[in-house]
C-alpha cells in the first residue's frame, strides 16, 4: 500500500474543484489513457487578471486526483505570472509530500498548468517537432530535461519516478542517461542563480559546516563522514564507522545532514552517498 | 472495522482449527523431530501425520510430499533442481502470465545461458495447445506451467500438458498455487512430475509451502544441509506450520464441494449484479475454466487505485491489476499477455473470495461498489455519459 499523507488522502477522498469550465480563459490536456493517467485542467481570470475558478477533471490513481485538487487550490488568486511560477515540487509539498514513484502526479499538474497557461497566452498546446524520448509514455526530451533540472534528478529510476519516461519498454533508458549527464554538466557549468556564493565559498561552507556541526554528532554515535567533492549542488560524502553499515544511514544523509547543509549552506544543496 | 475480505488469492486468514492445532508446538511439544528422544519423537509423529494429509489431498504418498517455506521457494527449487539434473538441455518453456516466482527466475536463467520459450495466451487467458506442442523440443529440459491464474482464475488444462511433455520425456512442473484446495487433483493418475504449493492460500499459515516430487524424479536439492526431508531440503522443520499445513489440507478436501457450491454462487452473484448495475464493466478471463472463487473485472474509463482505496474506506479488500498498484506503471503483465485494452486493464478489479465469505458481504460490496465506480467516472475526463456507453453492446 503506498504511504500517502493525510492531506493526499484527504484531497483524494474530497477533491475540490473537479469539473470543467465552460468559455475558459484557458485549458489543458496532458496524459493519455494508455499511460496510466490523464488531466483536463481549465481556468478562468476576473477582472483583475487573478484566477477566479481553476477547475480539473482526472484519470488516474489517488495522487494523481489528489496533485490536481491541490494545484487548483493553490493557483486561485494567483495572477497568471504567478501561476506560471508554480513548480511540481511546491504541489508535492502542498501535499505534505508523495512517495518518489508517485512524483510524476505533481509533474502532470505543473505540466496542465504550464500548458493551460500557455493556451491562454495564445501560444499552440505543444510546439510541434519536439522529439519524443519514450514512446510507451510519450514524454519528450524537453519535458525530461525540465524534470531533470527543476528537481536536480541524477538517475533513470529518478527521471521514470518524475516523468514516467523509461518505465515501460525501458529501450529509452541510454538517451535518459545522455540528458541526464548533460543537463548535469550544464547546470554545474552555469553559475549558479546565487552568485553571491561563489564555488570555492560554497565548498568552504559545506567544509566547515561538516567539521562543526555533523561530525561531532555523528562521532557520537560512532559514525562518521567525509566529503568527496562538491559537483554543483551535489554533496558527494562517504560514510565511515557505524555509518557505514547502518541500515538507516539513508536517513541520516537525507534528514540530518542534507538538512543542516541546506540550513547553513544552501537550500538546493542534495547529498549523495558514494562508496571511496 | 471488519474488513470484508475479498483478497483470498493475496493470502487467506489461518482457519481456525488449523491455529488451534498448531498452539502447542510452539511452546508444549517444542522438541526436534529428529531427536531421539521420545519427546521429539511424538512431534515427528505428527509431521508424518501432516505429510500423509497433504499427499492425501494431492491424490500423492506421503514420500513425494517435500516441505519448504513458500511456493517461491518451491518454484525455484523444481526448476533449478532439473536443470542441475539435466545438464545436457538448456530449453524451458513456460508461459507470458506465470507468476514472478516463475517468471522472474526463468527471466533471470535466460541471462545465465538457458533459452526460454514464454508462451503467449488469448484474449481469454487461455493457451493455444498446438503453440505449446511445437514448443517442446528435444532440447527442453523442463515445462513450468501454471494450474491457475492468481490474477483472472483462469485454469489451464495442465494434466493435458503434462501428457504432452512425458511422451517427449520432458520434466513437468506446476505451480499450482492458487488451485489447490479449489479445484481436485489427483496427481497419481497424471503426468505431473513436479507441484508447487503454498500454505498461507488455503488457510494454514504464511511462511509453509510444499513441493510435490513424483517418485523417480531426478532431484538435486537446492537448500543443503541436513537430512530432512530425506535429504532433499535441509533445515530443521518448520514443526507448527507443518502441522497446520496438514490440517489445512484435511479442510481444504473437506470444504471441496463448498469452494465449488457456496463460494462460487457467491462469487457469480457478486460479478453478475456489478455487470448489471455498472455500465461499461467486463470480466476478464475465461469464464467457463475458471476458479470458483475469483473474479476480474474491468471498470472501464477509471483506475484500480482510486477503486481499491475508496472501497477501503468502507473495509473492502480488493485487488487490482492497474499500474499504480503494480508498482511498475504499467499494467499487470497477466492483461497485458491478454491483450486487455488500456482502458479496460487501469480499471481491472480483483475479488478472490473463500469459505469466509458471506451472502451479506457480497450484499456490501454491491451496495457500496457502483457509487464509487459513479464518483470516480464523473471526475475521469474520458468518461461522457449517453450515446457512447453502448457502443460495446
Amino acid at each position: 500500500m503506498w504511504d500517502y499523507t493525510d492531506k493526499v488522502k484527504d484531497h483524494f477522498l474530497n477533491p475540490r474543484n473537479v469539473g470543467e469550465i465552460e468559455n475558459p480563459d484557458g485549458v489543458a490536456e496532458v496524459g493519455s489513457i494508455a499511460c496510466g493517467d490523464a488531466l483536463k485542467f481549465t481556468f478562468k481570470l476576473d477582472e483583475n487578471g487573478r484566477i477566479k475558478e481553476a477547475k480539473f477533471k482526472t484519470f488516474g490513481c489517488a495522487s494523481a486526483i489528489a496533485s490536481a485538487s491541490a494545484m487548483t487550490e493553490m493557483i486561485k488568486g494567483m495572477t497568471v505570472e504567478e501561476a506560471s511560477k508554480v513548480t511540481n515540487q511546491d504541489i508535492a509539498n502542498y501535499l505534505g509530500g508523495l512517495p518518489q514513484e508517485k512524483m510524476h502526479c505533481s509533474v502532470m499538474g505543473r505540466e496542465a498548468l504550464e500548458q493551460a497557461i500557455s493556451n491562454y497566452k495564445g501560444a499552440p498546446v505543444r510546439a510541434e517537432e519536439e522529439k519524443i524520448v519514450c514512446e510507451c509514455f510519450g514524454v519528450t526530451e524537453k519535458e525530461i530535461d525540465r524534470a531533470i533540472r527543476e528537481n536536480r534528478l541524477t538517475t533513470v529510476e529518478e527521471v521514470t519516478n518524475y516523468t514516467k519516461a523509461g518505465g515501460g519498454c525501458e529501450n529509452c533508458h541510454p538517451i535518459i542517461q545522455e540528458i541526464i549527464d548533460r543537463a548535469l554538466s550544464q547546470m554545474s557549468e552555469t553559475p549558479a542563480e546565487r552568485p553571491k556564493l561563489s564555488n570555492i565559498r560554497k565548498i568552504k561552507m559545506i567544509e566547515e559546516t561538516l567539521e562543526r556541526e555533523i561530525r561531532p554528532a555523528l562521532k557520537h554515535d560512532g559514525g562518521d563522514i567525509e566529503l568527496v567533492d562538491v559537483v554543483g549542488n551535489r554533496v558527494l560524502v562517504a560514510t565511515r564507522g557505524a555509518c557505514a553499515s547502518c541500515q538507516a544511514s539513508d536517513q541520516t544523509l537525507k534528514h540530518f545532514v542534507e538538512a543542516k547543509l541546506r540550513e547553513l549552506v544552501l537550500p538546493e544543496l542534495v547529498v549523495e552517498e558514494v562508496s571511496a | 472495522m471488519k474488513p470484508v475480505y475479498l483478497d483470498n488469492n493475496a493470502t487467506t486468514q489461518v482457519a481456525p482449527e488449523v491455529l488451534e492445532a498448531m498452539l502447542p508446538y510452539f511452546h508444549e511439544l517444542y522438541g526436534n523431530p529428529s531427536s531421539m528422544h521420545s519427546f521429539g519423537g511424538q512431534v515427528m509423529k505428527q509431521v508424518r501425520k501432516a505429510r500423509e494429509q497433504v499427499a492425501a489431498l494431492l491424490g500423492a504418498s506421503p514420500a513425494e510430499i517435500i516441505f519448504t517455506s513458500c511456493g517461491s521457494e518451491s518454484d525455484n527449487a523444481a526448476i533449478r533442481s532439473t536443470l542441475a539434473s539435466y545438464p545436457d538441455k538448456n530449453h524451458i518453456v513456460t508461459s507470458r502470465v506465470e507468476h514472478p516466482a516463475v517468471r522472474a527466475l526463468c527471466a533471470h536463467l535466460a541471462t545465465h545461458g538457458y533459452r526460454v520459450t514464454e508462451l503467449p495466451v488469448d484474449g481469454e487467458g487461455r493457451l493455444d495447445m498446438e503453440q505449446y506442442k511445437r514448443a517442446l523440443t528435444s532440447d527442453t529440459a523442463i515445462v513450468s506451467l501454471m494450474w491457475a491464474n492468481n490474477e483472472t482464475g483462469v485454469i489451464f488444462p495442465i494434466e493435458k500438458a503434462a501428457e504432452m511433455a512425458r511422451e517427449r520425456r520432458i520434466i513437468f512442473h506446476t505451480d499450482a498455487v492458487q488451485a489447490v484446495g479449489k479445484i481436485p487433483i489427483n496427481l497419481a493418475d497424471s503426468s505431473i512430475d513436479m507441484l508447487s504449493l503454498s500454505g498461507h492460500k488455503l488457510h494454514a499459515p504464511k511462511g509453509i509451502g510444499v513441493l510435490y516430487l513424483r517418485k523417480g524424479t531426478k532431484f538435486s536439492p537446492f537448500l543443503i544441509g541436513g537430512h530432512q526431508e530425506r535429504g532433499r531440503r535441509g533445515g530443521t522443520e518448520a514443526t507448527p506450520s507443518i502441522i497446520g499445513l496438514g490440517v489445512a489440507a484435511e479442510l481444504a478436501q473437506k470444504k471441496m464441494d463448498i469452494e465449488n457450491t457456496f463460494v462460487k454462487g457467491l462469487r457469480d452473484r457478486l460479478e453478475y449484479t456489478i455487470l448489471n448495475t455498472v455500465a461499461n464493466t467486463k470480466v476478464n478471463g475465461d469464464r467457463d475454466n475458471r476458479l470458483p472463487n475469483t473474479t476480474n473485472i474491468s471498470f472501464e474509463f477509471v483506475e484500480g487505485e482510486g477503486i481499491l482505496l475508496m472501497m477501503d474506506e468502507f473495509g473492502i479488500c480488493a485487488s487490482s491489476g492497474s499500474a499504480c498498484t503494480s508498482g511498475s506503471l504499467q499494467p499487470s503483465h497477466v492483461l497485458r499477455a491478454m491483450g486487455i485494452p488500456f482502458t479496460m486493464a487501469h480499471g481491472s478489479i480483483r475479488f478472490s473470495l473463500s469459505v469466509y465469505n458471506t451472502d451479506e458481504e457480497m450484499d456490501f460490496v454491491i451496495e457500496k461498489l457502483p457509487p464509487i465506480i459513479d464518483t470516480l467516472r464523473n471526475m475521469s475526463p474520458y468518461w461522457k455519459t449517453g450515446a457512447q456507453l453502448c457502443r460495446e453492446a
